[in-house]
Protein backbone atom coordinates (compact mmCIF):
# COMPACT_ATOMS: atom_id res chain seq x y z
CA UNK A 1 0.00 0.00 0.00
CA UNK A 2 2.88 2.26 0.92
CA UNK A 3 4.53 1.55 -1.97
CA UNK A 4 2.10 2.12 -4.73
CA UNK A 5 1.58 5.47 -2.78
CA UNK A 6 5.04 6.54 -3.55
CA UNK A 7 4.86 5.16 -7.23
CA UNK A 8 1.48 7.19 -7.30
CA UNK A 9 3.26 10.16 -6.20
CA UNK A 10 6.45 9.56 -8.40
CA UNK A 11 4.25 9.27 -11.03
CA UNK A 12 2.28 12.59 -10.54
CA UNK A 13 6.19 14.58 -9.83
CA UNK A 14 7.14 12.98 -13.09
CA UNK A 15 3.74 14.16 -15.01
CA UNK A 16 4.20 17.71 -13.50
CA UNK A 17 7.65 18.01 -14.41
CA UNK A 18 6.98 16.62 -17.69
CA UNK A 19 4.14 19.31 -18.03
CA UNK A 20 6.84 22.48 -17.00
CA UNK A 21 8.90 21.35 -19.27
CA UNK A 22 6.47 20.75 -22.59
CA UNK A 23 5.47 24.32 -21.42
CA UNK A 24 9.18 26.28 -21.46
CA UNK A 25 9.62 24.43 -24.74
CA UNK A 26 6.73 25.42 -25.95
CA UNK A 27 7.00 29.32 -24.93
CA UNK A 28 10.73 29.00 -26.35
CA UNK A 29 9.36 27.47 -29.62
CA UNK A 30 6.89 30.53 -30.17
CA UNK A 31 9.95 33.49 -29.59
CA UNK A 32 11.72 31.47 -31.46
CA UNK A 33 8.63 31.74 -34.04
CA UNK A 34 8.31 35.35 -33.78
CA UNK A 35 11.90 36.34 -34.35
CA UNK A 36 11.80 34.43 -37.72
CA UNK A 37 8.75 35.56 -38.61
CA UNK A 38 9.24 39.29 -37.73
CA UNK A 39 11.29 40.40 -40.98
CA UNK A 40 9.24 38.52 -42.75
CA UNK A 41 5.87 40.29 -41.73
CA UNK A 42 8.43 43.19 -42.27
CA UNK A 43 8.76 42.72 -45.71
CA UNK A 44 5.71 41.40 -46.58
CA UNK A 45 3.44 44.46 -45.39
CA UNK A 46 5.95 47.13 -46.00
CA UNK A 47 6.07 45.58 -49.82
CA UNK A 48 2.18 47.03 -50.24
CA UNK A 49 2.57 50.40 -48.99
CA UNK A 50 3.14 54.04 -50.91
CA UNK A 51 6.85 55.31 -50.43
CA UNK A 52 6.04 57.78 -47.70
CA UNK A 53 3.31 55.75 -46.50
CA UNK A 54 5.87 53.38 -44.55
CA UNK A 55 6.72 56.52 -41.87
CA UNK A 56 3.14 58.03 -41.70
CA UNK A 57 1.40 54.63 -41.07
CA UNK A 58 4.27 53.06 -38.78
CA UNK A 59 5.67 49.78 -39.97
CA UNK A 60 3.68 47.27 -38.26
CA UNK A 61 0.20 48.46 -39.16
CA UNK A 62 -1.38 46.70 -42.04
CA UNK A 63 -1.21 48.99 -45.44
CA UNK A 64 -4.26 51.01 -45.65
CA UNK A 65 -4.71 51.17 -48.80
CA UNK A 66 -2.85 47.98 -50.08
CA UNK A 67 -0.89 49.17 -52.65
CA UNK A 68 0.31 46.57 -55.45
CA UNK A 69 2.15 48.79 -58.03
CA UNK A 70 5.59 48.18 -56.35
CA UNK A 71 5.12 44.93 -57.61
CA UNK A 72 4.59 46.14 -60.89
CA UNK A 73 7.10 48.51 -61.39
CA UNK A 74 9.40 45.51 -59.98
CA UNK A 75 8.21 43.33 -62.53
CA UNK A 76 8.58 45.87 -65.13
CA UNK A 77 11.69 47.05 -64.47
CA UNK A 78 13.24 43.48 -66.18
CA UNK A 79 12.81 41.21 -63.09
CA UNK A 80 12.07 38.71 -64.43
CA UNK A 81 15.29 38.78 -67.12
CA UNK A 82 17.08 38.39 -64.00
CA UNK A 83 15.34 35.58 -62.39
CA UNK A 84 15.44 33.68 -66.04
CA UNK A 85 19.37 34.45 -66.13
CA UNK A 86 19.54 32.77 -62.85
CA UNK A 87 17.26 29.74 -63.82
CA UNK A 88 19.43 29.53 -67.11
CA UNK A 89 22.53 29.61 -65.28
CA UNK A 90 21.64 27.30 -62.28
CA UNK A 91 19.77 24.69 -64.67
CA UNK A 92 23.38 24.36 -66.84
CA UNK A 93 25.45 24.31 -64.32
CA UNK A 94 23.18 21.66 -61.90
CA UNK A 95 23.05 19.16 -64.80
CA UNK A 96 26.39 19.66 -65.44
CA UNK A 97 27.26 19.15 -62.09
CA UNK A 98 24.81 15.93 -61.39
CA UNK A 99 26.38 14.39 -64.61
CA UNK A 100 30.43 14.94 -63.75
CA UNK A 101 30.17 14.11 -60.22
CA UNK A 102 28.21 10.89 -60.83
CA UNK A 103 30.84 9.92 -63.08
CA UNK A 104 32.92 11.16 -60.59
CA UNK A 105 31.78 8.66 -58.05
CA UNK A 106 30.84 5.43 -59.75
CA UNK A 107 35.12 4.53 -60.13
CA UNK A 108 36.10 5.84 -56.48
CA UNK A 109 32.74 3.88 -55.16
CA UNK A 110 32.81 1.18 -57.53
CA UNK A 111 36.38 -0.16 -58.54
CA UNK A 112 39.53 -1.20 -57.45
CA UNK A 113 42.68 0.91 -58.84
CA UNK A 114 45.71 1.69 -57.12
CA UNK A 115 45.12 5.49 -57.24
CA UNK A 116 41.42 5.20 -55.53
CA UNK A 117 41.79 6.41 -52.08
CA UNK A 118 44.09 9.35 -52.80
CA UNK A 119 41.95 10.70 -55.10
CA UNK A 120 39.37 10.62 -53.35
CA UNK A 121 40.79 11.76 -49.88
CA UNK A 122 42.46 14.76 -52.79
CA UNK A 123 38.71 15.44 -54.11
CA UNK A 124 37.21 15.47 -50.46
CA UNK A 125 40.20 17.73 -49.21
CA UNK A 126 39.14 20.59 -51.75
CA UNK A 127 36.13 20.63 -49.90
CA UNK A 128 37.48 23.52 -47.18
CA UNK A 129 38.68 25.76 -50.10
CA UNK A 130 37.28 29.19 -49.62
CA UNK A 131 36.17 29.91 -52.95
CA UNK A 132 37.13 34.12 -52.27
CA UNK A 133 40.92 32.65 -52.45
CA UNK A 134 40.34 31.71 -55.80
CA UNK A 135 38.14 34.77 -57.17
CA UNK A 136 41.24 36.71 -58.29
CA UNK A 137 42.99 33.91 -60.35
CA UNK A 138 39.41 32.89 -61.84
CA UNK A 139 38.62 36.84 -62.04
CA UNK A 140 41.85 36.98 -64.52
CA UNK A 141 41.50 33.74 -66.06
CA UNK A 142 37.88 34.42 -67.30
CA UNK A 143 39.41 38.12 -68.39
CA UNK A 144 41.99 36.51 -70.80
CA UNK A 145 39.86 34.31 -72.43
CA UNK A 146 37.62 36.99 -72.68
CA UNK A 147 34.79 35.50 -70.91
CA UNK A 148 34.41 38.34 -68.91
CA UNK A 149 30.96 39.76 -68.60
CA UNK A 150 29.18 36.86 -69.84
CA UNK A 151 26.64 34.25 -68.04
CA UNK A 152 28.81 31.32 -69.03
CA UNK A 153 31.64 32.82 -67.10
CA UNK A 154 29.96 31.64 -63.93
CA UNK A 155 29.09 27.69 -65.02
CA UNK A 156 32.62 26.46 -64.45
CA UNK A 157 33.24 28.15 -60.64
CA UNK A 158 29.10 27.07 -59.74
CA UNK A 159 30.03 23.14 -60.84
CA UNK A 160 33.77 23.12 -59.71
CA UNK A 161 32.64 24.38 -56.01
CA UNK A 162 30.17 21.80 -55.99
CA UNK A 163 31.84 19.22 -57.30
CA UNK A 164 33.68 17.59 -53.77
CA UNK A 165 30.64 17.80 -51.76
CA UNK A 166 28.66 16.11 -54.30
CA UNK A 167 31.63 13.45 -55.05
CA UNK A 168 31.48 12.81 -51.51
CA UNK A 169 28.01 12.15 -51.11
CA UNK A 170 27.48 9.84 -54.16
CA UNK A 171 30.49 7.72 -53.39
CA UNK A 172 28.67 7.03 -50.13
CA UNK A 173 25.61 6.62 -51.96
CA UNK A 174 26.71 4.11 -54.54
CA UNK A 175 28.84 2.12 -51.96
CA UNK A 176 25.39 1.20 -50.70
CA UNK A 177 24.04 -0.43 -53.61
CA UNK A 178 24.30 -4.06 -53.85
CA UNK A 179 27.60 -5.08 -55.48
CA UNK A 180 25.33 -8.33 -56.98
CA UNK A 181 24.12 -5.89 -59.37
CA UNK A 182 27.12 -5.04 -61.44
CA UNK A 183 28.39 -9.12 -61.52
CA UNK A 184 24.59 -10.42 -62.89
CA UNK A 185 24.76 -7.24 -65.44
CA UNK A 186 28.67 -8.32 -66.17
CA UNK A 187 28.28 -11.71 -66.44
CA UNK A 188 25.16 -10.93 -69.54
CA UNK A 189 27.96 -8.87 -71.20
CA UNK A 190 27.66 -5.22 -69.46
CA UNK A 191 31.30 -3.59 -69.41
CA UNK A 192 31.97 -0.86 -67.21
CA UNK A 193 30.14 1.95 -68.97
CA UNK A 194 27.11 0.12 -70.09
CA UNK A 195 26.99 -0.74 -66.42
CA UNK A 196 27.06 2.73 -65.40
CA UNK A 197 24.68 4.09 -67.67
CA UNK A 198 21.98 1.37 -67.22
CA UNK A 199 22.27 0.21 -63.43
CA UNK A 200 24.19 2.45 -61.56
CA UNK A 201 22.89 5.85 -62.84
CA UNK A 202 19.02 4.93 -62.35
CA UNK A 203 19.71 3.40 -58.79
CA UNK A 204 21.16 6.60 -58.10
CA UNK A 205 18.72 8.74 -58.87
CA UNK A 206 17.26 9.75 -55.21
CA UNK A 207 21.02 10.34 -54.42
CA UNK A 208 20.97 12.51 -57.25
CA UNK A 209 17.90 14.38 -56.51
CA UNK A 210 18.77 15.43 -52.44
CA UNK A 211 22.31 16.64 -54.28
CA UNK A 212 20.49 19.12 -57.15
CA UNK A 213 18.68 20.75 -54.03
CA UNK A 214 21.04 20.98 -51.85
CA UNK A 215 23.36 22.81 -54.62
CA UNK A 216 20.83 24.14 -56.25
CA UNK A 217 19.68 26.72 -53.51
CA UNK A 218 23.20 27.40 -53.12
CA UNK A 219 23.78 28.31 -57.08
CA UNK A 220 20.58 30.48 -56.88
CA UNK A 221 21.55 32.27 -54.11
CA UNK A 222 25.35 32.89 -54.76
CA UNK A 223 26.48 36.54 -55.07
CA UNK A 224 30.89 36.45 -54.83
CA UNK A 225 31.37 35.40 -58.63
CA UNK A 226 28.34 36.96 -60.11
CA UNK A 227 29.22 40.36 -58.74
CA UNK A 228 32.60 39.86 -60.07
CA UNK A 229 32.67 38.05 -63.19
CA UNK A 230 29.30 40.36 -64.42
CA UNK A 231 29.26 43.94 -64.73
CA UNK A 232 26.13 44.99 -67.05
CA UNK A 233 23.15 45.02 -65.57
CA UNK A 234 21.54 42.82 -68.40
CA UNK A 235 23.54 40.14 -67.86
CA UNK A 236 23.08 40.01 -63.80
CA UNK A 237 21.39 37.52 -62.18
CA UNK A 238 18.89 37.19 -59.59
CA UNK A 239 21.05 38.12 -56.59
CA UNK A 240 22.75 41.16 -58.19
CA UNK A 241 19.07 42.37 -59.06
CA UNK A 242 18.77 43.46 -55.57
CA UNK A 243 21.86 45.67 -55.51
CA UNK A 244 20.74 46.56 -58.78
CA UNK A 245 16.94 47.87 -57.45
CA UNK A 246 18.47 49.54 -54.24
CA UNK A 247 21.00 51.66 -56.46
CA UNK A 248 18.20 53.07 -58.25
CA UNK A 249 15.64 53.61 -55.75
CA UNK A 250 16.96 53.61 -52.48
CA UNK A 251 14.86 55.59 -50.83
CA UNK A 252 12.03 53.84 -51.77
CA UNK A 253 11.81 51.18 -48.99
CA UNK A 254 8.31 49.43 -50.07
CA UNK A 255 9.78 48.72 -53.92
CA UNK A 256 12.97 47.38 -52.21
CA UNK A 257 10.69 44.82 -49.89
CA UNK A 258 8.52 43.77 -53.07
CA UNK A 259 11.79 42.66 -54.88
CA UNK A 260 13.30 40.97 -51.91
CA UNK A 261 9.77 39.42 -51.68
CA UNK A 262 9.45 38.45 -55.08
CA UNK A 263 12.90 36.82 -54.81
CA UNK A 264 12.25 34.22 -51.72
CA UNK A 265 9.02 33.26 -53.17
CA UNK A 266 10.11 30.62 -55.44
CA UNK A 267 12.50 28.95 -52.83
CA UNK A 268 9.90 29.28 -50.10
CA UNK A 269 7.45 27.21 -52.74
CA UNK A 270 10.27 24.70 -53.22
CA UNK A 271 11.13 24.15 -50.23
CA UNK A 272 7.01 23.43 -49.29
CA UNK A 273 7.06 21.21 -52.05
CA UNK A 274 10.59 19.55 -51.52
CA UNK A 275 11.42 19.59 -47.83
CA UNK A 276 11.77 16.12 -47.23
CA UNK A 277 14.31 15.77 -50.29
CA UNK A 278 15.89 18.68 -48.62
CA UNK A 279 16.09 17.24 -44.90
CA UNK A 280 17.49 13.75 -46.90
CA UNK A 281 19.79 15.77 -48.53
CA UNK A 282 21.43 17.04 -45.69
CA UNK A 283 21.05 13.79 -43.59
CA UNK A 284 23.77 12.54 -46.07
CA UNK A 285 25.69 15.24 -45.71
CA UNK A 286 25.64 14.44 -41.84
CA UNK A 287 26.35 10.96 -42.21
CA UNK A 288 30.25 12.45 -42.77
CA UNK A 289 30.37 12.53 -38.72
CA UNK B 1 50.28 -21.95 -69.32
CA UNK B 2 47.15 -21.70 -67.44
CA UNK B 3 48.40 -19.86 -64.90
CA UNK B 4 50.27 -17.40 -67.05
CA UNK B 5 46.86 -16.68 -68.85
CA UNK B 6 45.02 -16.54 -65.48
CA UNK B 7 47.83 -13.69 -64.63
CA UNK B 8 47.44 -11.86 -68.19
CA UNK B 9 43.66 -11.77 -67.92
CA UNK B 10 43.68 -10.11 -64.58
CA UNK B 11 46.54 -7.79 -65.84
CA UNK B 12 43.87 -7.11 -68.98
CA UNK B 13 40.93 -6.30 -66.30
CA UNK B 14 43.11 -4.34 -64.02
CA UNK B 15 43.85 -2.28 -67.07
CA UNK B 16 40.70 -2.19 -68.53
CA UNK B 17 39.29 -1.17 -65.05
CA UNK B 18 42.18 1.77 -64.78
CA UNK B 19 41.00 3.18 -68.02
CA UNK B 20 37.25 2.99 -67.29
CA UNK B 21 37.96 4.79 -64.43
CA UNK B 22 40.18 7.42 -65.86
CA UNK B 23 37.95 8.47 -68.70
CA UNK B 24 35.04 8.33 -65.47
CA UNK B 25 36.89 10.81 -63.31
CA UNK B 26 38.75 12.96 -65.95
CA UNK B 27 35.92 15.66 -66.04
CA UNK B 28 35.78 16.09 -62.47
CA UNK B 29 39.45 16.51 -61.88
CA UNK B 30 40.28 18.52 -64.52
CA UNK B 31 37.62 21.05 -63.54
CA UNK B 32 38.70 21.00 -60.02
CA UNK B 33 42.25 21.47 -61.42
CA UNK B 34 41.04 24.41 -63.46
CA UNK B 35 38.87 26.21 -60.91
CA UNK B 36 39.96 25.52 -57.61
CA UNK B 37 43.58 24.36 -57.95
CA UNK B 38 45.27 26.12 -60.19
CA UNK B 39 43.37 29.60 -58.69
CA UNK B 40 44.76 28.49 -54.90
CA UNK B 41 48.40 28.19 -56.46
CA UNK B 42 47.85 31.69 -58.70
CA UNK B 43 47.03 33.78 -55.91
CA UNK B 44 50.05 32.59 -54.22
CA UNK B 45 52.17 33.46 -57.64
CA UNK B 46 49.74 37.13 -58.08
CA UNK B 47 51.26 37.82 -54.12
CA UNK B 48 54.46 38.19 -54.99
CA UNK B 49 53.74 40.67 -57.60
CA UNK B 50 52.44 44.81 -57.52
CA UNK B 51 49.72 44.58 -59.83
CA UNK B 52 46.67 46.48 -60.73
CA UNK B 53 44.27 43.23 -62.04
CA UNK B 54 44.12 45.20 -65.37
CA UNK B 55 47.20 46.00 -67.26
CA UNK B 56 49.79 43.76 -68.68
CA UNK B 57 52.82 44.79 -67.13
CA UNK B 58 53.13 43.38 -63.30
CA UNK B 59 56.29 43.87 -61.34
CA UNK B 60 57.72 41.22 -59.32
CA UNK B 61 58.14 42.40 -55.86
CA UNK B 62 58.77 39.05 -54.18
CA UNK B 63 57.73 38.84 -50.33
CA UNK B 64 57.53 42.74 -50.12
CA UNK B 65 53.85 42.17 -49.66
CA UNK B 66 53.79 39.62 -47.44
CA UNK B 67 56.46 41.55 -45.11
CA UNK B 68 53.26 44.09 -45.53
CA UNK B 69 50.65 41.82 -44.75
CA UNK B 70 52.53 40.93 -41.37
CA UNK B 71 52.42 44.49 -40.29
CA UNK B 72 48.99 45.19 -41.80
CA UNK B 73 46.76 46.15 -38.56
CA UNK B 74 43.80 46.30 -40.84
CA UNK B 75 44.25 42.73 -41.71
CA UNK B 76 45.11 41.62 -38.19
CA UNK B 77 42.25 43.35 -36.82
CA UNK B 78 39.50 41.97 -39.71
CA UNK B 79 41.32 38.65 -38.50
CA UNK B 80 40.21 39.37 -35.26
CA UNK B 81 36.42 40.26 -36.33
CA UNK B 82 36.60 36.97 -37.45
CA UNK B 83 37.96 35.08 -34.67
CA UNK B 84 34.74 36.88 -32.87
CA UNK B 85 32.62 36.12 -35.38
CA UNK B 86 33.41 32.12 -35.50
CA UNK B 87 32.98 32.22 -31.45
CA UNK B 88 29.62 33.67 -31.33
CA UNK B 89 28.26 31.70 -34.19
CA UNK B 90 29.63 28.22 -32.77
CA UNK B 91 28.44 29.42 -29.48
CA UNK B 92 24.69 30.56 -31.09
CA UNK B 93 23.73 29.27 -33.78
CA UNK B 94 24.94 24.95 -33.23
CA UNK B 95 23.08 25.36 -29.61
CA UNK B 96 20.05 26.88 -30.65
CA UNK B 97 19.70 24.79 -33.96
CA UNK B 98 20.42 21.61 -31.53
CA UNK B 99 17.31 23.09 -28.83
CA UNK B 100 15.24 23.42 -32.17
CA UNK B 101 16.05 20.15 -33.56
CA UNK B 102 15.48 18.49 -30.24
CA UNK B 103 11.86 20.27 -29.65
CA UNK B 104 10.74 18.91 -33.20
CA UNK B 105 12.14 15.55 -32.44
CA UNK B 106 10.25 14.91 -29.74
CA UNK B 107 6.96 16.20 -31.22
CA UNK B 108 6.79 14.70 -34.43
CA UNK B 109 5.00 14.87 -36.88
CA UNK B 110 2.69 17.36 -35.46
CA UNK B 111 5.19 20.48 -35.15
CA UNK B 112 5.77 19.90 -38.83
CA UNK B 113 5.03 23.36 -39.06
CA UNK B 114 7.20 24.56 -36.93
CA UNK B 115 10.13 22.81 -38.62
CA UNK B 116 8.61 24.75 -41.99
CA UNK B 117 8.65 28.32 -40.89
CA UNK B 118 11.88 27.99 -38.69
CA UNK B 119 13.76 26.72 -42.22
CA UNK B 120 12.59 29.93 -43.84
CA UNK B 121 15.33 31.99 -43.25
CA UNK B 122 18.18 29.78 -44.13
CA UNK B 123 16.13 30.09 -47.93
CA UNK B 124 16.85 33.66 -48.35
CA UNK B 125 19.93 34.73 -49.92
CA UNK B 126 22.75 36.52 -47.99
CA UNK B 127 22.19 39.21 -49.98
CA UNK B 128 18.18 39.49 -49.60
CA UNK B 129 18.86 39.38 -45.60
CA UNK B 130 21.55 41.98 -45.85
CA UNK B 131 19.31 44.20 -47.77
CA UNK B 132 16.30 43.26 -45.93
CA UNK B 133 18.07 44.09 -42.27
CA UNK B 134 19.80 47.30 -43.58
CA UNK B 135 15.94 48.31 -44.04
CA UNK B 136 14.66 46.70 -40.64
CA UNK B 137 17.05 47.38 -37.97
CA UNK B 138 17.10 51.27 -40.04
CA UNK B 139 16.98 54.11 -37.33
CA UNK B 140 14.15 55.16 -39.39
CA UNK B 141 11.41 53.06 -39.85
CA UNK B 142 12.96 50.10 -38.82
CA UNK B 143 11.89 47.16 -36.53
CA UNK B 144 13.63 47.85 -33.24
CA UNK B 145 13.60 51.66 -33.37
CA UNK B 146 9.84 51.11 -33.79
CA UNK B 147 9.35 48.87 -30.95
CA UNK B 148 11.49 51.46 -28.90
CA UNK B 149 9.55 54.35 -30.28
CA UNK B 150 6.21 52.27 -28.80
CA UNK B 151 7.38 51.44 -25.66
CA UNK B 152 9.14 54.95 -24.72
CA UNK B 153 6.14 56.95 -26.04
CA UNK B 154 7.89 59.08 -27.89
CA UNK B 155 10.46 58.84 -30.92
CA UNK B 156 13.68 56.79 -29.98
CA UNK B 157 16.21 55.66 -31.85
CA UNK B 158 18.00 52.46 -32.15
CA UNK B 159 21.52 52.92 -34.26
CA UNK B 160 22.29 49.04 -34.27
CA UNK B 161 24.43 49.12 -37.94
CA UNK B 162 25.58 52.78 -37.58
CA UNK B 163 28.14 52.66 -34.36
CA UNK B 164 31.16 51.11 -33.63
CA UNK B 165 30.33 48.06 -31.33
CA UNK B 166 26.92 47.52 -32.09
CA UNK B 167 27.38 47.10 -35.59
CA UNK B 168 29.43 44.01 -35.08
CA UNK B 169 27.39 42.20 -32.79
CA UNK B 170 24.44 43.29 -34.77
CA UNK B 171 25.80 41.28 -38.04
CA UNK B 172 26.53 38.02 -35.63
CA UNK B 173 23.18 37.90 -34.57
CA UNK B 174 21.31 38.37 -38.05
CA UNK B 175 23.97 35.48 -39.06
CA UNK B 176 22.64 33.53 -36.11
CA UNK B 177 19.04 33.98 -37.61
CA UNK B 178 20.21 33.12 -40.72
CA UNK B 179 22.76 30.11 -40.05
CA UNK B 180 20.21 28.49 -36.94
CA UNK B 181 18.00 26.39 -39.81
CA UNK B 182 20.90 24.93 -41.11
CA UNK B 183 22.24 23.41 -38.13
CA UNK B 184 18.45 22.22 -36.93
CA UNK B 185 17.88 20.44 -39.98
CA UNK B 186 21.23 19.00 -39.87
CA UNK B 187 20.51 18.31 -36.29
CA UNK B 188 16.90 16.92 -37.29
CA UNK B 189 18.76 14.72 -39.63
CA UNK B 190 20.88 13.36 -36.69
CA UNK B 191 18.24 12.48 -34.98
CA UNK B 192 16.80 10.69 -37.53
CA UNK B 193 19.67 8.49 -38.02
CA UNK B 194 19.56 6.93 -34.70
CA UNK B 195 17.55 3.96 -34.74
CA UNK B 196 14.38 4.14 -33.33
CA UNK B 197 14.76 1.13 -31.80
CA UNK B 198 17.33 2.91 -29.31
CA UNK B 199 14.65 5.48 -28.47
CA UNK B 200 12.23 2.17 -27.39
CA UNK B 201 14.15 0.25 -25.92
CA UNK B 202 15.48 3.47 -23.50
CA UNK B 203 11.74 4.20 -22.88
CA UNK B 204 11.13 0.39 -21.97
CA UNK B 205 14.12 0.48 -19.48
CA UNK B 206 12.25 3.77 -18.10
CA UNK B 207 13.99 6.07 -19.45
CA UNK B 208 12.56 9.44 -19.00
CA UNK B 209 12.92 11.69 -22.16
CA UNK B 210 14.98 13.72 -21.10
CA UNK B 211 16.94 11.19 -20.02
CA UNK B 212 17.14 9.08 -23.11
CA UNK B 213 18.38 12.91 -24.60
CA UNK B 214 20.89 13.62 -22.10
CA UNK B 215 22.44 10.25 -22.01
CA UNK B 216 21.71 8.39 -25.13
CA UNK B 217 21.15 10.75 -28.15
CA UNK B 218 23.52 13.43 -27.60
CA UNK B 219 26.27 11.49 -26.97
CA UNK B 220 25.34 9.15 -30.33
CA UNK B 221 24.80 12.82 -32.16
CA UNK B 222 28.53 13.52 -30.62
CA UNK B 223 30.28 13.13 -34.45
CA UNK B 224 27.46 15.24 -36.08
CA UNK B 225 28.10 17.87 -32.98
CA UNK B 226 31.90 17.84 -33.88
CA UNK B 227 30.94 18.22 -37.91
CA UNK B 228 28.76 20.99 -37.47
CA UNK B 229 31.29 22.98 -35.34
CA UNK B 230 34.23 22.24 -37.87
CA UNK B 231 31.61 23.60 -40.72
CA UNK B 232 30.26 26.99 -38.31
CA UNK B 233 34.27 27.75 -38.17
CA UNK B 234 35.24 27.42 -41.85
CA UNK B 235 32.12 28.83 -42.55
CA UNK B 236 32.84 32.04 -39.84
CA UNK B 237 36.05 32.62 -41.11
CA UNK B 238 35.50 32.90 -44.86
CA UNK B 239 32.72 35.14 -43.98
CA UNK B 240 31.35 37.64 -46.91
CA UNK B 241 28.49 37.49 -49.08
CA UNK B 242 26.17 39.29 -46.09
CA UNK B 243 28.42 41.94 -44.36
CA UNK B 244 29.35 42.86 -47.96
CA UNK B 245 25.90 43.96 -48.56
CA UNK B 246 24.65 45.25 -45.19
CA UNK B 247 28.26 47.34 -43.96
CA UNK B 248 30.60 46.39 -46.65
CA UNK B 249 32.99 46.33 -43.38
CA UNK B 250 32.04 49.72 -41.75
CA UNK B 251 31.35 51.86 -40.05
CA UNK B 252 35.25 52.46 -39.88
CA UNK B 253 35.92 49.35 -40.37
CA UNK B 254 34.18 47.68 -37.40
CA UNK B 255 32.68 45.06 -39.32
CA UNK B 256 35.70 44.40 -41.48
CA UNK B 257 36.37 40.88 -42.48
CA UNK B 258 39.65 38.89 -44.06
CA UNK B 259 37.27 38.37 -47.64
CA UNK B 260 35.63 41.87 -47.05
CA UNK B 261 39.12 43.01 -47.06
CA UNK B 262 40.42 41.36 -49.56
CA UNK B 263 37.57 41.96 -51.73
CA UNK B 264 37.60 46.08 -51.02
CA UNK B 265 41.59 45.83 -51.88
CA UNK B 266 41.36 43.77 -55.22
CA UNK B 267 37.85 45.19 -56.95
CA UNK B 268 37.17 48.71 -55.27
CA UNK B 269 41.47 49.72 -55.14
CA UNK B 270 42.51 47.57 -58.16
CA UNK B 271 45.23 46.28 -56.01
CA UNK B 272 45.13 42.82 -56.71
CA UNK B 273 48.76 41.92 -55.89
CA UNK B 274 48.59 42.93 -52.13
CA UNK B 275 44.37 41.48 -52.36
CA UNK B 276 45.84 38.18 -53.37
CA UNK B 277 48.53 38.32 -50.46
CA UNK B 278 45.76 38.98 -48.08
CA UNK B 279 43.40 36.16 -49.89
CA UNK B 280 46.41 33.37 -49.47
CA UNK B 281 47.06 34.84 -45.72
CA UNK B 282 43.28 33.87 -45.75
CA UNK B 283 43.79 30.37 -46.73
CA UNK B 284 46.79 30.33 -44.38
CA UNK B 285 44.99 30.85 -41.95
CA UNK B 286 42.08 28.82 -42.48
CA UNK B 287 43.75 26.14 -42.86
CA UNK B 288 45.90 26.22 -40.12
CA UNK B 289 42.74 26.95 -38.03
CA UNK B 290 40.50 23.94 -39.11
CA UNK B 291 43.66 21.44 -38.77
CA UNK B 292 44.45 22.50 -34.91
CA UNK B 293 40.76 22.20 -34.08
CA UNK B 294 40.58 18.59 -36.10
CA UNK B 295 43.49 18.04 -33.67
CA UNK B 296 42.05 19.21 -30.52
CA UNK B 297 38.65 17.31 -31.24
CA UNK B 298 39.99 14.59 -32.89
CA UNK B 299 37.25 14.94 -36.06
CA UNK B 300 36.97 11.44 -37.32
CA UNK B 301 36.67 11.85 -41.13
CA UNK B 302 35.76 8.52 -42.94
CA UNK B 303 37.27 8.97 -46.13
Amino acid sequence: MAKDNTKETDYRKSKIKSIIAWTIAIIFACVQLVLTLTPFFFMIINSFRKQFDMLQQGVFHLPDPWFTENYVTVVTHDFFGYFFRSVIVVSISLVLMLIISSFAAYPLARMKFKLNPFIYAAIVAMMSVPMHVTLIPIFKMTTMIGFNDTLKSLIGPYVAFALPMSVFILTAFMKTIPKEIEESAEIDGCNKYKNFFLMILPLSKSGLSTLAIYNGVGMWNEFAFANTLILSPEKKTLPLALGQFKGEHSLNIPINMAVLTLSVLPMIILFIIFQDKLVKGMMAGAVKG
Amino acid sequence: MKKDNNVSLARAKARSTARAATVFLIPALLLIAIFIVYPVIDTFVISEYKWNGISADRIFIGMDNWRALIHDAMFWESFKHNLIVMVFSILLQIPLGMLLATFLDAGGKKFNIFKIIWFLPYLMSSVAIAFLFVYALATNGGIISSLATIIQGKRTTVDLLGTAPNALYTVIGVMAWQFTPFYMVYFIAGYGNIDTSVYEAAIIDGATRWQYIKHIAIPLLGPIFKTACTMSLIGSLKYFDMIWNMTQGGPAGSTELMATYMYKLSFQQFNMGYGSTVAAGMFILITAIALIFNKLFKVKEDY
